[in-house]
């Protein structure tokens, strides 16, 4: 308090001469301010930093020197990269949809149900608080040969061959992100059932009463209403995937994102070049490649389901 | 009366503490956290604090994950350990980076260094110049399960000697469900694990090739004795079907629940099988070959001097360094951490030749070998790939073989750089 009375008292007419309006917005900056400095050190800084560390050949004990766009090339023509590249799209190609298709019709049909509504919302949301790190275990043991796989012992009780899951180069990836998938349902969940409750009942009592079907309901009302929660959610889990990482390392931590890098995705190789490597240089250029392709896919869908 | 007893007792503990304060001079001395190993150092330092009043000894810890990272960061800021902890493998990148510095001759004699440790040591040798010491190293053996040998009508008590007789043990010991799937392997298959320094250090060289040439700097197992090295491996699964690689999920947890008669790990594994209780295991020396041809895979954490060490704190550092690489320091770590004595007189007693346990891995050392490793993670990499490529995708093993030589060359060159 006393600051403050000695700042106006040193400044004179200066803050008495402002109007309230204006006092207002100061008072709001300076407020915003802890926050926009927080956010302009901990996150930009280092995000300018890596683009400056992506032209550099740094590992940590060696200092840096300037290599131009050395690390771009050398990423273009990795194999390892496009492999990575392909399982991150992979990733997102199957997951997106796949999730928000399940998790709409999980909302769609649980909006209906009025017995025990709550406690089946909070068992759909129950994967959703647990660490990415404990499912992964849990699914690993799953997905184990026998005897101890449960998965396998189930196949091999009812006679049909066991299946190698996490052991298999085509597998793997879909193994992988099942349990990735089935973590983010419960949040999707309840964002559609949000989106759902909040298209006005009067437009289905109109549309029951002109006679219009139950699918042509779906499509023609609840559907366009739900476009903005689907924009949100499309986003999201799309950032979501491309970024997935916990769920690779830990269901295979003897082989990170093996088999054969079949289940790698770029974070992960981030992750390997920079902290097992220690090129960092090399790994701030694929991280400003993750930044580029993140930014892309974002202002896409913006763009592709923003209402006209 | 009382009151002035106190007041003279409190103001002699303070003249002493800062005397002692004023004359000790500290070091600080870093190792990742592994509770033995810490216990193992809190003796030590104990220990030459009383030999050595005015130097005093603060030792710092933390998780292996970061160690690196930390210890780089530190000593780059000016800061960090005097005396530090670090794999033999790391020394290029700690050189590199101007973290540590080299023992100086005089203090360590070469000639002496050499006389008195396992050659391994050689390892920390660059130019001339040694840039560490160990104070315990690690080998490999043969951990088998004497219930299983008992169980298939093999002898308990004569483990495999050569790699026929492995081979015929887990072809004695493997048990299959009606479908054919292994519910117990007779030997585990684990890339990931240990495997791939047996191969590298060991089969190739069975084989009659050499893993590296031209002091590692250039891959040296792609010709015959490379593919019958992973030929032999592989066909433990694909053709004998005795293991399976991921069975279990990995070869030492197979081991440990009962459901591998035979599996290869360091002397780092003594403390997690140790707490066994449902079978009996013993361990024996990794199998030779038909012609009696023996190696072996050793590694060890160093301790070395950092670049910040100078004046007295390096004279305090380099008598630390000296009696943490003592025989009376190796005993101490051989009991608390059970790592075995890197000098030849204190891990070759009669004693410990003959204990059942440290004994197969201290025979080891006399014909161990230590891969100069530049990047020992993603070189591993290329080990489980290369067999995976057999396993999983049925690449023939000599392609998979060239392909995995390529890519370990091109890890070296980068690092040469």
């Amino acid at each position: 308090m006393s600051a403050v009375a000695h700042r106006e008292a040193a400044r004179g007419g200066l803050w008495s001469r402002r109007s309230l309006g204006q006092k207002q917005v100061i008072w709001a900056w300076s407020f915003l301010a802890v926050p926009l400095v927080f956010y302009v050190v901990i996150r930009f800084w280092p995000t300018f930093q890596a683009f400056y560390l992506s032209v550099t050949d740094w590992t940590i004990t060696k200092p840096a020197a300037f290599v131009g766009l050395e690390n771009y090339g050398r990423l273009l023509g990795d194999p390892l990269f496009w492999q990575v590249f392909r399982n991150t799209f992979l990733y997102l190609i199957l997951g997106t949809p796949i999730s928000l298709l399940i998790s709409f019709v999980v909302a769609y049909y649980l909006d209906r149900v009025r017995f025990m509504h709550s406690f089946i919302r909070a068992l759909y949301f129950l994967p959703f608080l647990t660490t990415a790190a404990a499912m992964a275990w849990v699914w690993r043991w799953f997905y184990q040969p026998v005897p101890i796989g449960v998965i396998n012992d189930v196949l091999s009780s009812l006679g049909i061959p066991q299946q190698p899951f996490l052991r298999s180069t085509t597998q793997a990836l879909p193994a992988v992100l099942a349990p990735a998938v089935w973590a983010g349902l419960g949040f999707q969940i309840i964002i559609f059932l949000a989106g759902l409750r909040a298209i006005p009942v009067t437009y289905y009592e109109a549309a029951r009463i002109d006679g219009l079907p139950e699918g042509a309901i779906l499509r023609k009302i609840t559907l366009p209403l739900l476009k903005p929660t689907l924009v949100f959610l499309v986003v999201f889990s799309s950032i979501g995937f491309l970024r997935i990482f916990d769920q690779v390392y830990n269901i295979n931590t003897n082989d990170p994102g093996g088999p054969l890098n079949s289940t790698k995705p770029l974070v992960l190789m981030i992750y390997q070049t920079a902290f097992s490597s220690y090129e960092m240089g090399y790994a701030a250029a694929q991280t400003v490649v993750l930044f580029v392709i993140l930014l892309v896919i974002s202002l896409v869908q913006l763009r592709l389901m923003r209402d006209r | 009366m009382r009151f002035g007893h106190m007041l003279a007792s409190v103001a002699l503990g303070f003249a002493t503490l800062a005397s002692t304060g004023a004359k000790a001079v500290e070091i600080e001395y870093w190792q990742y956290v592994f509770d033995t190993r810490v216990k193992a150092m809190n003796q030590l330092i104990t220990k030459f604090q009383e030999a050595n009043p005015d130097i005093k000894v603060k030792q710092t810890t933390f998780p292996y994950a970061d160690y690196q990272t930390k210890v780089a960061a530190a000593i780059l800021a000016g800061q960090g350990p005097d005396v530090v902890q670090l794999f033999y493998g790391w020394t290029d990148n700690f050189i590199a980076g101007k973290m540590i510095r080299p023992l100086r001759a005089e203090a360590f004699p070469s000639a002496e260094i050499e006389r008195d440790f396992f050659p391994i040591v050689s390892a920390m040798k660059r130019g001339n110049d040694y840039y560490g010491l160990p104070t315990a190293v690690r080998s490999l053996a043969l951990f088998y399960n004497k219930k299983a040998f008992k169980d298939a009508g093999l002898d308990p008590n004569n483990p495999p000697k050569t790699i026929d007789e492995l081979v015929a043990a887990a072809e004695k010991t493997v048990k299959r469900d009606g479908s054919g799937n292994i519910v117990s392997a007779g030997m585990t298959l684990d890339m990931g694990g240990q495997d791939h320094q047996w191969w590298r250090e060991v089969l190739i060289r069975q084989f009659g090739g050499v893993p590296y040439t031209e002091n590692d700097t250039k891959v040296g197992y792609n010709d015959e004795a490379g593919l019958k090295a992973l030929t032999f491996y592989t066909d433990l699964q694909k053709k004998l079907k005795v293991g399976q690689a991921g069975f279990m999920d990995e070869g030492q947890a197979a081991f440990r629940a009962g459901l591998a008669a035979m599996t290869i790990d360091g002397t780092f594994r003594l403390g997690s099988f140790g707490t066994i209780k449902a079978f009996e295991w013993g361990v024996t020396e990794l199998p030779a070959n038909a012609q009696g041809v023996r190696s072996n895979y050793a590694s060890y954490f160093a301790n070395a001097i950092t670049t910040k060490a100078e004046g007295e704190k390096l004279a305090a550092a380099e008598k630390f360094l000296k009696y943490v690489s003592s025989p009376e320091a190796m005993k101490v770590w051989l009991e608390v951490v059970g790592e075995l004595p890197a000098r030849r007189t204190a891990a070759l007693t009669p004693e410990n030749i003959s204990h059942p346990i440290y004994g197969p891995f201290l025979k080891g050392l006399e014909y161990s070998h230590t891969t100069l490793f530049k990047d020992e993670a993603a070189q591993r990499q290329v080990a489980i790939d290369m067999a995976n490529r057999v396993l999983i995708g049925g690449e023939d093993p000599r392609t998979s073989l060239a392909k995995a030589a390529e890519a370990e060359q091109a890890i070296i060159d980068r690092a040469k750089r």
